[in-house]
């Protein structure tokens, strides 16, 4: 099953590469991850996308907390949470393509955010599969390149990953 | 004091200078290591300090193994340091061995000067990167004044928790810069905190667990070792009246001569031991942490239920390959200490009430049945010398008490199932990574710790040669230590497996062109020994380990048998209890 697994770290050289080589050290899943200072600058937060059975989740949450860098390390998927994720699609808008790409984003509640002779750039944001479902979507001859950030998860309410 | 030899004024010192005065702080009496480019500086600076003593190996690897077996020996932080680039990556196989067995290391590596990382300067690896999975934590010091306090966290971090080796990796040129020293005397780190004390709820319902147990077995390992927490599993024990198996790495944690002590589980574990834990209903692990060598082929083990407590410090080695019942995470020692705490009073009536006296009578029954077996049995009437009388017979000359390293292998197996551990930290050997060469930088190690000990390095002649340049650092530091050469001709346990699951080819598994060892020892210094017949084989022990030759080493060539094999044997992939015993080949 799919995971977000939310985490502080210490801002630190190399706190990145602990995390990603304690992965593949172990041959768990990723299937993104996205990293970035909070308003502390001492601190930087995590959003990995995983996937694994509950054992698999067990061990991936106690090594994480076994890092030395890591402050605090919280499974989004035990409550409620929101996911974003941002996408950038270049596509064909050309001819019969032109009114259709803007028809898709529109239904999508995407952004053209650049417009060229022969195509549009599309900004989207919206859970994981969301994003996949727009790329279903689109024929896939229009699509000339994809650009996504990554999943970034919070927990709804109360539910706060502070130290 | 000011050490007026310190040029600088002031409390300004070196970068270099202020690594010697960690090391002081923390009361460091031995830095193994070796010299080169990088650490040019802090060798400058040891030689002007006399606070500790540093000991120069003659490889890198070696300098590690010889830290972790001091730091095994003795309970303290080890401490080794070395250059950058081969230095360093000669260091890694020390370090992992380290890693994989718990144990509370600094390394001290040089680094290239800081404007040059990167830069693939001469002797530059990136030290932080490679260790990276193999240690508990690593710096590079960037700034010299992070210096003290990076020196003093990596002490902390190596030896609280579950221990471990810590990289401290600094540039050339932050040993030559100045600042003022000042060592913190604590440390806050908000994202390490590891928990000591148990859940006392869990601690009451594994109690209630294992005072209600038909068919209890106590299954402890390294933890008890490293936790210092052999005096409370005793007591624990003995007021339980369980049986009991140590792992490899725990051996010694419960004294090997007591009569509730049924043997070493696992591959190479006893008949009873192995049987008794897949037989169990409740089973208590104690700082161990159910590997492959251990409980065997998962799913056979789970294909008898029983309730498991697990104690540990590490909340990850619990629940990883088995699914545990009651989980207890926190330092043994005070686990342990815990419970006897309420055996002696909450639950003191009901412990005395002996609820499942009759049941455990008979599974003590059981037990005595399969340790009739006798499954260490071998032919004691042959003509040539068999591993494990040697082994029988060191324990007797050494009177049970002496410190035994180990290398890798059929040796190392019969050392664990013959020699017979009555105390911690007396059996020191690679039980994780599996590092063959080991033993002799192991026994170095535990001789600095403890020059009057009797000190013993158990090894075959494929091992030795893994790290036998260290012959030249004994007799350099004068270090008694005994070499016990099981010397077969082959590497053992390759040889083994080739035997039973390879159809006999044994593929580049036969020692060719070996040397004379008895002319090796003796042209680095030392006394050699030819042992070729059964008869000889106490007297030369009694010679060796006897008072003219107290202050030599000894390097004891040991011919034995070349097909001697080591049972019980659990095949890989199978579970405990399909076991190969001696007598069914």
């Amino acid at each position: 099953m799919k995971h977000i697994i939310s985490l502080l770290m210490e801002n630190e050289a190399g706190a990145l590469s602990r995390v990603a080589g304690l992965f593949s050290a172990r041959a768990y899943n990723i299937e993104s991850l996205t990293v970035a200072p909070t308003e502390d600058p001492t601190l930087s937060r995590m959003t990995i996308v995983t996937s694994g059975s509950d054992e698999v989740i067990e061990q991936i949450i106690k090594q994480l907390n076994k890092l030395v860098d890591v402050v605090k390390v919280l499974d989004l998927n035990d409550g409620r949470y929101i996911e974003r994720e941002l996408m950038l699609v270049k596509v064909k808008a050309t001819g019969p393509f032109r009114e259709e790409m803007k028809r898709m984003c529109d239904i999508f509640r995407g952004r053209i955010i650049d417009v060229a002779d022969g195509s549009y750039t599309i900004e989207l944001t919206g859970t994981g599969s969301k994003l996949d479902a727009f790329l279903e979507a689109l024929d896939k001859t229009a699509i000339l390149e994809t650009v996504r950030t990554g999943a970034s998860g919070i927990g709804r309410g109360d539910r706060i990953l502070k130290i | 004091m000011e050490d007026p030899s310190n040029p600088t004024t002031g409390n300004q010192c070196t970068g270099a200078e202020i690594v010697i005065r960690c090391l002081q702080e923390e009361n460091v009496k031995f830095v193994f290591g070796y010299p080169g480019g990088a650490v040019l500086n802090i060798y400058d600076a040891i030689f002007n300090q006399s606070h500790f003593k540093h000991v120069l190996v003659r490889h890198e690897q070696a300098a590690v193994h010889a830290a972790d077996a001091y730091a095994r020996a003795t309970g303290e932080v080890g401490v080794a340091l070395v250059t950058s680039g081969p230095g360093a990556t000669n260091a890694v196989t020390g370090i992992a061995t380290a890693y994989m067995d718990s144990i509370p290391l600094v390394v001290l590596s040089g680094q290239v000067p800081a404007p040059s990382i990167g830069m693939d300067a001469f002797q530059e690896v990136d030290m932080v990167g490679i260790t990276r999975p193999c240690v508990k934590h690593n710096f590079l010091v960037k700034d010299i004044k992070d210096l003290a306090a990076t020196i003093k966290k990596a002490f902390y971090i190596a030896g609280t928790g579950r221990p471990g080796p810590v990289v401290v990796d600094i540039p050339k040129d932050i040993t030559a810069q100045f600042h003022a020293f000042s060592y913190p005397e604590t440390v806050e780190m908000r994202s390490y905190n590891p928990i000591l004390k148990g859940h006392s709820g869990q601690i009451k319902k594994a109690l209630r667990l294992m005072l209600d147990a038909k068919r209890p077995m106590l299954y402890t390992g390294g933890g008890i070792i490293l936790g210092d927490a052999s005096e409370q599993l005793v007591k624990l024990a003995r007021r339980l009246g369980f049986p009991i198996t140590n792992t490899l790495m725990g051996l010694g944690g419960y004294p090997a001569t007591d009569r509730q002590f049924v043997g070493m589980l696992g591959m190479h574990g006893t008949l009873e031991a192995n049987m008794a834990m897949q037989d169990c209903d409740v089973l208590i692990a104690i700082g161990a942490r159910f590997d492959d060598r251990v409980i065997g082929n998962p799913d056979h083990f789970f294909s008898k239920s029983r309730t498991i407590i697990h104690i540990d410090v590490d909340p990850s080695s619990i629940s990883k390959r088995v699914k545990v019942d009651v989980p207890i995470v926190g330092h043994v020692q005070s686990v342990l200490g815990e419970m006897n705490d309420l055996l002696d009073g909450e639950f003191k009536a009901a412990a005395d009430k002996k609820p499942e006296e009759a049941a455990i009578q008979a599974w003590w029954t059981q037990i005595e049945a399969w340790r009739s077996k006798k499954c260490l049995s071998y032919d004691r009437n042959s003509d040539i010398i068999k591993p494990q009388y040697v082994l029988e017979k060191l324990w007797e000359v050494t009177k049970g008490d002496a410190f035994i390293t180990s290398d890798v292998g059929q040796h190392q197996m019969w050392a664990a199932q013959y020699y017979k551990f009555d105390k911690p930290r007396r059996w020191i050997n690679s039980g994780g990574l599996g590092t063959m060469g080991v033993g002799l930088p192991y026994a170095m190690g535990v001789q600095l710790a403890y020059p009057d000990a009797q000190v013993a390095c158990v090894t075959g002649e494929a091992s030795i040669q893994m790290c036998i340049q260290e012959l030249s650092t004994c007799k350099q530091f004068h270090l008694p230590v005994k070499v016990i050469t099981l010397n077969n001709r082959y590497m053992g346990m390759v040889r083994q497996w080739q035997e039973f699951f390879y159809g006999n080819r044994y593929s580049e598994s036969y020692m060719d062109a070996l040397p004379d060892f008895v002319k090796l020892a003796e042209a680095y210094g030392h006394v050699g020994m030819r042992i070729e017949k059964p008869s000889d084989v106490e007297p030369a022990l009694k010679e060796a380990f006897g008072p003219k030759l107290k202050e030599r080493m000894v390097f004891m060539d040991f011919l034995t048998d070349q097909k001697e094999n080591v049972f019980p044997m659990v095949p890989n992939g199978k579970g405990l209890s399909e076991m190969i015993l001696a007598e069914e080949l």
